[in-house]
């Protein structure tokens, strides 16, 4: 889908030839360091910044993303970090905050029953849809703030760290919630810090590296130590140990389930 | 009134195994809801009302007058001009911003009115109609200077606020002061036209009948789409509280010379603003504005329009009001929209509830803040204390009301209302 995208401010190059597949109804998550250059292509997709160079392929053919409403048009939605909520309106009227039904006389009506239904779908835990959202926790706000981009009817869905700053509990239900979401065929872009979470929920996974592609994972095959290595762009540091460590003690403890003799060939691997 | 009556109502689809189902079970829920509403810091406008009891009971102590038929009449047509003004004081209030020259444009436009009206013999319309126009010019001046340099809109209201007096000393020249004649059509309906008993009482009936109406209308769209609705006890109580509350006014008025057609005006311009701002986008975007800017913005609200739709409506309010005041006081001078003007209409806004941090306030604020003001004003003019007690004593509740407004949030952020 992007092609040999490039953006530089100024001297510096934050984006050089990247490129990033993603197809309906597929979790790609979009992984690392700080300055790696995340943002910066997230904010090319929706639209905030325009590539120096590159193509972005949308469909069948071939798109420019000049704002953020054309990107909203063309069904790129984006979930930003800070979610951008109002905490004195409803669950309702955030959700149909800026497109509301009937704007001389609320369709109020309408408006709740369909914001319960993307709820009810999303099997979202929002104790009323009319509570100020002041009174939900993270992971209900970050529910809310995804529920919204859907009323737009998107083909693909970026989440700039959906679980960053939430709980354990929390950040399971947003997962279940990307799941449902590539469920209802969209593609998913994430963008995440937490190895846990980009395994649990990605199909593939998509590493940047001081602004350049470092390796596309199976997220299904690869480890945490593959991640981490093309990330920081080094195998041996301590989190590599530490998991080196960790799949050698797994193994040892397989090994001695299995017998001697697979033991042998553990340890020969 | 009708937001709170259907939040508070218990969501069927919501009700655990633990959720009453008789009726007084659903009685008590309903007033556990609303105590933790309270707790939680969403005190609306219970306080204001608590406080307008409170003052009204002192000051009758105080004077016996104080409640007179008589009195009262004058109140409430005294209470309209900063009323007025306080109802677009709330609109810049709720998207987060101030106007300090309110005090300032209102005596602009009296000015104005009277040279045009007076000096140059315009017919009254037009003479209005001009000053309506300059005050909105005022207003789009203050919008863009906001919205294009991003200058704070406290910092540019207070140029507003001398650099208007002096437009508005300039125009009236070395006299002055001019009258208004007593015979016009301003003059007389800000002082003499009262509403005829028949009219004032059918108002009563057809207010609550249409309370009642636009409720169960309400409540039957919102059964058919099987969500919670206010139930039909609820709605004839609140119609019938309406009817007795309003009808025992406009008796007890009526002993006197009854209900100023300028209070009626008052009352129905809250009434349009209420609907405004509950029951349109551009109100609920307004909310929006006022509590995340920048949320508003992705979300698609014009926030520069918004704004400017605020300080538009806010500087046009303030002129109806100061030429309403002028109307009633018969005359546009150098004072016209000085001393305790500004202060208090913004004053009025903030006591009735409506939060200086924005995002937070409904119209009703104005009504309900301007009727304490002016209640504290007129109780103190009864027992013959000059000014200098009605501004302490308007400065405490001020301060008490401001105070609850920073308590009242602290508590909602705590109970995670914010």
């Amino acid at each position: 889908m992007l092609r040999g995208i490039s953006k530089s401010f100024g001297a510096v190059a934050a984006l050089t030839d990247v490129d990033l597949d993603v197809s309906a109804g597929q979790v790609v998550a979009l992984v690392g360091d700080n300055g790696a250059g995340k943002s910066t292509l997230v904010k090319v997709l929706s639209g905030v910044h325009q590539p120096d160079a590159g193509t972005v392929g949308f469909g069948h053919g071939t798109v420019s993303i000049p704002s953020p409403a054309t990107a909203q048009r063309l069904g790129i939605a984006t979930v930003f970090q800070d979610l951008a909520l109002c905490e004195n309106l409803n669950v309702v009227e955030n959700l149909f905050l800026g497109r509301e039904l009937r704007g001389l006389r609320l369709d109020e009506v309408t408006m709740e029953v369909r914001s319960r239904a993307l709820l009810g779908e999303l099997s979202a835990k929002i104790p009323s849809v009319r509570v100020p959202v002041a009174a939900l926790s993270g992971g209900q706000r970050q529910t809310v703030a995804i529920a919204r981009t859907l009323l737009g009817d998107p083909k693909v869905i970026i989440l700039d760290e959906p679980t960053a700053a939430l709980g354990v509990a929390q950040t399971a239900e947003v997962l279940n919630l990307i799941e449902r979401l590539s469920e209802r065929g969209l593609g998913v872009i994430m963008v995440s810090h937490n190895m846990a979470d980009v395994r649990a929920v990605a199909d593939t996974v998509v590493v940047l590296r001081l602004g350049r592609n470092n390796g596309v994972f199976d997220a299904a095959e690869a480890t945490a130590a593959d991640l981490v290595a093309a990330i920081t762009g080094a195998t041996d540091n301590v989190v590599s140990r530490r998991a080196g460590r960790d799949r050698a003690v797994d193994e040892r403890a397989a090994a001695a389930d299995r017998g001697t003799e697979a033991a042998h060939k553990g340890d020969a691997s | 009134m009708t937001e709170s009556a259907a939040v508070t109502s218990p969501e069927p689809a919501h009700n655990g195994a633990g959720q009453p189902t008789t009726w007084s079970g659903r009685a008590r829920s309903r007033r556990r809801v609303v105590s933790d509403r309270l707790r939680g810091g969403d005190l609306g406008l219970l306080p204001v009302l608590a406080g307008l009891v409170v003052i009204w009971a002192v000051m009758q102590i105080l004077n016996p007058v104080f409640l007179s038929s008589a009195n009262l009449t004058n109140l409430a047509l005294e209470s309209v001009p900063v009323g007025i003004i306080s109802l677009g004081v709330v609109c810049v209030l709720l998207v987060g911003q101030i106007d300090l020259s309110v005090g300032s444009v209102s005596g602009l436009s009296a000015a104005v009115l009277a040279v045009l009206f007076v000096d140059r013999g315009l017919p009254a319309w037009l003479a209005v109609t001009a000053s309506l126009v300059l005050a909105a010019l005022i207003g789009w001046f203050y919008a863009q200077v906001h919205n294009r340099i991003g200058v704070p809109s406290f910092v540019i209201t207070l140029g507003g606020l001398l650099g208007f007096l002096g437009v508005q000393l300039w125009i009236l020249g070395p006299k002055g002061s001019i009258n208004l004649p007593f015979d016009s059509g301003l003059v007389s309906f800000a002082q003499l036209q009262f509403l005829p008993p028949w009219l004032a009482y059918t108002l009563v009936v057809v207010g609550a009948a249409a309370l009642y109406a636009t409720g169960a209308a309400r409540a039957a769209e919102r059964r058919r789409a099987g969500l919670a609705a206010a139930s039909r006890r609820l709605l004839v109580a609140r119609s019938l509280a309406l009817l007795a509350g309003l009808g025992g006014a406009v008796w007890y008025l009526n002993r006197d010379r009854g209900v100023g057609w300028m209070f009626v005006f008052f009352l129905a311009l809250v009434l349009v603003l209420h609907y405004v701002l509950s029951r349109t986008s551009f109100g609920k975007s307004m909310y929006a504005v006022g509590g995340n800017m920048e949320a508003a913005r992705r979300a698609g609200v014009n926030v520069k329009a918004v704004l400017t739709a605020a300080f538009v409506l806010c500087t046009t309010l303030a002129c109806v009001g100061g030429m309403l005041s002028a109307s009633r006081l018969a005359a546009a001078n150098q004072s016209s929209g000085g001393g305790d003007v500004n202060l208090n209409a913004i004053a009025a806004a903030v006591i009735g509830g409506t939060s200086l941090f924005g995002g937070r306030g409904t119209a009703f604020a104005a009504l309900l803040g301007v009727l304490v003001i002016q209640s504290i004003s007129s109780g103190l003019t009864l027992l013959n204390l000059d000014s200098a007690y009605r501004f302490m004593v308007t400065g405490g509740v001020l301060l008490l009301a401001v105070s609850l407004d920073a308590v009242a949030r602290r508590s909602r952020v705590s109970h995670g209302r914010a």
